[in-house]
């Protein structure tokens, strides 16, 4: 490689443009020839001086910014609220241990940049590139051995080798994909069935209770006037989450009861499924599985926040605008004997996101 | 030839300027002069009466002679002195100019006085929500942190879940909770103003909906943990903040390094 | 000859020490003074670079105190207002960083910052290195491997923020889920493997902990090393300019220059972060509360290099088809996995293409302009403003209720915005890079306008023309001019039928589209001539250069030009007779 050495490189003393070219060193590349004007630095030891005291300065700026660290670290308790003008009342440890840390960093880096901007030499230095390709001996050599290597190993000689090696390499991967089945262990209630079918049906039955999330309270007719939402859950949803550890229930079976007057639904997903104006539809949207419960009162209108899906409530749900192609599920509701609100079975759809098996 | 009293060109802008900024004062200070109220006429009247006397001069162009309602707005019978509370002390009501949805408007239109004999009259019309007692929405004791609970399962989808309001469907939107008070947030809940669904006392009882406003209270007064809020929107101005100042100051770190010192 | 310190002679026994068994000192002696090219828009990589190291450093920290756990606990920290609340110990964990252990929330913030720039630096660079073609032979290997950085870059944001368990991030895993589930044939089975069942389950969080700390963390930072290994020895690319040529590397030494800017500029770089990371607040999520199924925020959106695709979904109409009992979920498949999949298979295909269409085999190390690849540049702004185009619908509601505006509206206008905006940001564009082809040319036969406006002794104006300089010059004769792809023949001299002539066409027509309109360079003679004619404007103008007080060039009262002891008034100039016989 000889880049790196000096190339004859005429050391001249001026260049017609009236400044210095150093001349080549060993292991320097030789400067480029190019006219070069030089830094305030170069020429004035005064500003050669500053600029050293620049840098040092950063440095030790950095170094007390790293001293303020520690002390803010050890005296200002986690909890104090300090105000700052544009940035309002904000955590003092945070904002202290940040700024300090900030400064401290940056100081490091605006010294070493100063430095070399103001004091390294800036003398622009050529280097000679090399094409890519090797040279043709380096690549006769390599088909020499590759080839010797070939035929060596008798790769294409010997066929019954070559394929049964080809196969046993091709199959020896299996085993570590197999052994991701195991990813979804199937919980007892799900034992047997496929991922369509559990994705196919909630908590709901006839005669779950319906009660108020949150609260948990059950639902009764008219505790719930024209315009109102209530968002709710099966009764038994507590306990299921109990026995099962997670959230998955409450992801399918959660719901938004709604009312408006009866001569103000236009159509429903099936026939008398509303109670005297109450209508019941899932609270995940159907287009990629958002919960959706903001609710228009007066346009009857329900809008997911994530992709704008629109659903018109008093119209079997269905969608007027954005991306979700289906419908909200709606769950037929009634009232038990003690005039609470009850599902009268599950949804006849499967609710949220659309999948393959779905017909 | 001289120019020298050569009229500078910006003599015509700035003439013209200050043109507009004086018919544009002009116009500002004449609209916002209260609508005159008609002085109370002579004998007493009661406050039901004082409160149809002003609906039937400010509200009933929208909203019917009785009240009824309209093409241009809805029935308040049966709204309850709440409603008119809520709508007229925010000054979203009366509605100032045509849109998708009146903003509240500080402030309102009519003083206290008048409001309560407004809320009046419409309370006569038809049973409806009261106007919450002072206990009902002293939220001292609540539990900010249930209230936060129940904010998340009845009010972020709209409100967004630090407060800061969120759009609905054909430009309008859920407004911004920064400057509710007690009072309004019990009152809206109540009565589902606009687009807002009804959330009554069955459904979120009283004790509930004072750790409601417990925590929106808590979400006014919070300090900011973090430093600069960036308006908590979330990812969408923390990218604005990004692609604007962090870009141009690294870009200018990496120019610095990179121009030769003079 | 320098006196040693002691340092250096410890350093110096280091160095032999370590040669002596790995031989070192030659690969210190060949690359110490190894060149490197100095412009800001190379740094865009190191901010890249450097961002990631910072990355790196603070995860470290958050993986000592965050727990990647499902199990449901009662929060019982320092921030009141989830006092009590029932959560997963990773979100408790995540708030414990925030509100319980010193430093921990600004070291949440800058790992959370210095993700953000990760991925901003690494679009701006690629825009940089596409726009001046840099990805061109012999650098195909590194784009194909920034494509694949890019990539990784995207699925460790995304895991990462996913992580804390917060009601923002946790519904953006719902709709992963559901894009998921969309698939056909496997995308339900997909969904079950990946979250051990249905959604939300309680395994997702700690698998995706492990995907983010330990497997795409690894495959960045081999991608990355082989990505710096290939820049180290086919050397960095540099912009035309004064002795700078194709087979050469003008810039400074390794060492100390660019060891220092380098080395400093990570410093620079962190410091910037950890500024940001304590002054602006990220990511605040006490604020969403802990994930559960049932609720969700308004305005909810992803980080922002994701949001382009919740764009796509927004704005995508719903189509959707059932054929035999299945269900193809076109408006899920489309914008979330088809559209990004083109895309990104285009982008890493891109340098073969070009090739191929322009039928370039040389090797580029110097740069090219943008302008003088109008076809290239096109087709970069018009991806640019298709994919802001889908940013900007993944923040619809925030513009909405920010300006006033409706969502519907919004959408309406994105859909045919998208559709008809990029090309004519493509025609544009390419229209523009034409134009300063055109004046690069003039200013090569002209020399470039000066705005001087200067009378000739015969009584003529001209505006005075000056020659480049030395700089503009080499730059912009730096261009190389590429012949379009010769017209194929049906069947050569001997008539032997041209098997490939369709597709010989094709990249002839495609070639003469990408390079045909360029405005070649004028001669070496033509340039010499015009730099000439330059020259005798400078001369004209000359004389003016005497005058020894420039003031009085350009105070010109009332139009005149005036000389030193002209008459300033009208008295004086009665008084000293008329023009001509003073001075």
């Amino acid at each position: 490689m000889s880049d790196l050495t000096t190339q004859g490189h005429d050391s001249h003393a001026g260049d017609g443009h009236g400044h210095e070219v150093a001349p080549a060193r060993p292991g320097y590349s030789p400067v480029a020839d190019i006219p070069h004007s030089p830094r305030a630095t170069d020429t004035d030891p005064r500003m050669a001086r500053r600029a050293e005291r620049q840098v040092a300065a950063m440095f030790v700026l950095s170094m007390l910014f790293v001293v303020l660290f520690v002390v803010a670290y050890v005296a200002i308790d986690k909890t104090t609220i300090v105000y700052i003008p544009v940035m309002g009342e904000v955590n003092f440890s945070q904002v202290a241990l940040g700024f300090t840390l900030g400064a401290a960093v940056f100081l490091i880096g605006a010294g070493a940049i100063q430095w070399a901007k103001k004091l390294m030499p800036d003398v622009e230095v050529v280097q000679e590139r090399h094409d890519m390709a090797s040279p043709k001996d380096d690549t006769n050599l390599a088909a020499a051995n590759y080839e010797r290597g070939k035929e060596e190993s008798g790769f294409a000689r010997y066929t019954i080798i070559r394929r049964t090696l080809i196969g046993a390499l091709a199959l020896f991967p299996i085993p570590l994909i197999i052994m991701l089945k195991d990813l979804w262990v199937p919980g007892p209630l799900e034992q047997g069935k496929s991922p369509a079918q559990i994705l196919s049906t909630t908590l709901w039955r006839k005669g779950s209770r319906i009660v108020s999330d949150g609260t948990y309270l059950p639902v009764k007719a008219t505790d719930l006037p024209v315009g109102g939402l209530i968002s709710a859950v099966p009764e038994d949803l507590r306990e299921v989450e109990e026995i099962e550890g997670n959230l998955n229930a409450r992801g399918k079976a959660a719901i938004i009861l709604v009312r408006m007057q009866p001569d103000q639904i236009r159509s429903q997903q099936g026939e008398g499924w509303d109670y005297q104006g109450i209508l019941a539809y899932s609270k995940i949207c159907t287009h990629v599985g958002c919960p959706i419960a903001l609710y228009e009162q007066r346009t009857h209108h329900l809008l997911c926040p994530c992709h704008q899906s629109t659903f018109d409530l008093a119209d079997a749900g269905n969608v007027i605008f954005g991306p979700a192609a289906r419908n909200m599920p709606q769950l037929p509701i009634g009232v038990d004997e003690e005039g609470f609100l009850i599902a009268m079975s599950d949804f006849e759809q499967p609710i949220g996101p659309s999948f393959w098996e779905r017909a | 030839m001289k120019f020298s009293r050569r009229r500078s060109p910006i003599v015509a802008t700035t003439l013209l300027f200050g043109a507009l900024v004086a018919v544009g004062g002009v116009y500002a200070v004449a609209t916002s002069v209260q609508p005159a109220n008609a002085a109370v006429s002579a004998g007493r009247e009661t406050q039901v009466e004082e409160g149809k006397r002003l609906f039937l001069e400010g509200c009933s162009s929208c909203h019917g002679m009785s009240a009824q309602g309209g093409e241009n707005g809805p029935t308040l019978i049966g709204v309850g002195a709440a409603a008119v509370d809520f709508q007229v002390s925010t000054g979203r009501m009366p509605m100032g100019a045509p849109g998708a949805q009146a903003p509240a408007v500080n402030p309102p239109s009519y003083d206290a006085e008048q409001i309560s004999a407004m809320a009046a009259y419409v309370a006569s019309l038809a049973p409806g929500p009261a106007i919450p007692t002072a206990e009902q929405y002293d939220y001292a004791d609540a539990d900010v942190a249930r209230g936060g609970e129940l904010f998340r399962i009845n009010c972020s989808q709209c409100h967004q879940a630090a407060g800061q309001g969120g759009a609905l469907t054909q430009g309008k939107y859920a407004p911004n909770l920064m400057e509710a008070e007690p009072k309004e947030i019990y009152e809206a809940m109540l009565t589902g103003p606009q687009s807002m669904p009804v959330f009554s006392d069955a459904q979120i009882p009283t004790e509930n909906k004072k750790e409601i406003i417990a925590y929106i209270t808590a979400l006014q007064e919070e300090p900011s943990p973090g430093g600069l809020t960036l308006g908590k929107l979330g990812p969408v101005t923390e990218a604005a903040f990004l692609g604007t100042a962090v870009v141009a100051v690294l870009i200018a770190a990496a120019v610095w390094i990179g121009i030769k010192a003079r | 000859m320098t006196t040693t310190s002691p340092i250096e002679k410890v350093g110096g026994g280091a160095a032999n020490y370590v040669d002596q068994r790995l031989g070192s000192n030659k690969f210190l002696g060949r690359n110490l003074g190894k060149v490197f090219p100095d412009h800001w828009s190379f740094m865009l990589g190191e901010i890249a670079l450097y961002s990631f190291v910072v990355v790196l450093l603070t995860g470290v920290f958050l993986t000592l105190f965050y727990k990647p756990s499902s199990l449901e606990v009662i929060y019982d920290g320092s921030y009141v207002p989830l006092k009590g609340i029932k959560m997963t110990e990773a979100y408790a964990s995540s708030l414990d960083l925030s509100f319980d252990i010193r430093g921990g929330l600004l070291l949440r913030q800058m790992h959370h910052w210095a993700a953000l720039i990760f991925v901003g630096a690494i679009a701006v660079h690629m825009f940089r290195v596409f726009f001046t073609g840099a990805f061109r032979k012999p650098r195909e290997f590194n784009w194909i491997i920034g494509v694949a950085l890019t990539t990784l870059a995207l699925g460790a944001g995304f895991s990462g923020y996913s992580l804390p368990d917060d009601l923002l991030s946790g519904t953006g895993l719902q709709i992963a889920r559901g894009i998921m589930q969309a698939i056909p044939v496997v995308g339900t089975w997909m969904a079950f493997l990946l979250f051990g069942g249905e959604f939300p389950g309680t395994d997702f969080i700690s698998r995706l902990y492990s995907v983010h700390i330990l497997l795409i963390p690894g495959l960045i930072l081999a991608l990355v090393t082989v990505h710096l290994m290939m820049v180290w020895t086919q050397k960095h690319t540099q912009f035309p300019g004064p002795g700078r040529t194709n087979d050469n590397v003008v810039g400074y030494p390794l060492m100390p220059v660019y060891m220092a800017k380098a080395g400093g500029f990570f410093f620079i770089v962190f410091g910037i972060i950890a500024l940001i990371g304590g002054l602006v607040t990220i990511n605040p999520i006490w604020l969403f509360g802990p994930f559960t199924p049932d609720q969700v925020s308004a305005g909810s959106q992803p980080d922002w290099y994701i949001g382009w695709l919740d764009g796509a979904l927004r704005m995508m109409p719903n189509i959707e088809t059932t054929t035999f009992g299945y269900t193809i979920s076109w408006n899920v498949l489309i914008p979330a996995a088809i559209i990004p999949g083109i895309i990104f298979t285009a982008l890493a295909l891109y340098p073969f293409l070009e090739a191929w269409v322009t039928g370039d085999k040389r090797e580029h190390n110097l740069l090219d302009r943008p302008r003088n690849a109008p076809t290239r540049t096109g087709i970069g702004v018009m991806a640019i403003t298709f994919y802001s185009l889908l940013w900007i619908g993944g923040a619809n509601d925030i513009i909405a209720i920010t300006f006033d505006l409706s969502i519907n509206s919004i959408i309406w206008a994105l859909r045919i915005l998208i559709i008809v905006l990029p090309p004519i940001s493509f025609v544009v564009t390419r229209r523009i890079c034409l134009g300063l082809q055109r004046r690069d040319r003039d200013k090569l036969l002209h020399g470039y306008e000066s705005g001087r406006i200067l009378r000739l002794p015969n009584g003529e104006f001209i505006e005075v023309h000056q020659p480049l300089n030395y700089k503009e010059m080499a730059v912009i004769t730096s261009k190389t001019d590429v012949a379009v792809m010769p017209a194929p023949v049906k069947t050569d001299a001997d008539g032997v039928a041209n098997k490939l002539y369709l597709v010989d066409k094709l990249r002839h027509r495609l070639s003469s589209f990408f390079y045909g309109e360029n405005i070649p360079l004028p001669s070496a003679a033509e340039i010499e001539a015009g730099q000439h004619h330059a020259e005798h404007d400078a001369a004209a103008e000359a004389p003016l250069a005497a005058y020894e007080d420039r003031d009085e060039l350009f105070n010109a009262h009332g139009g005149v030009l005036h000389h030193p002891g002209m008459p300033m008034t009208n008295m004086e100039q009665v008084e000293q007779g008329p023009a001509g016989t003073s001075h």
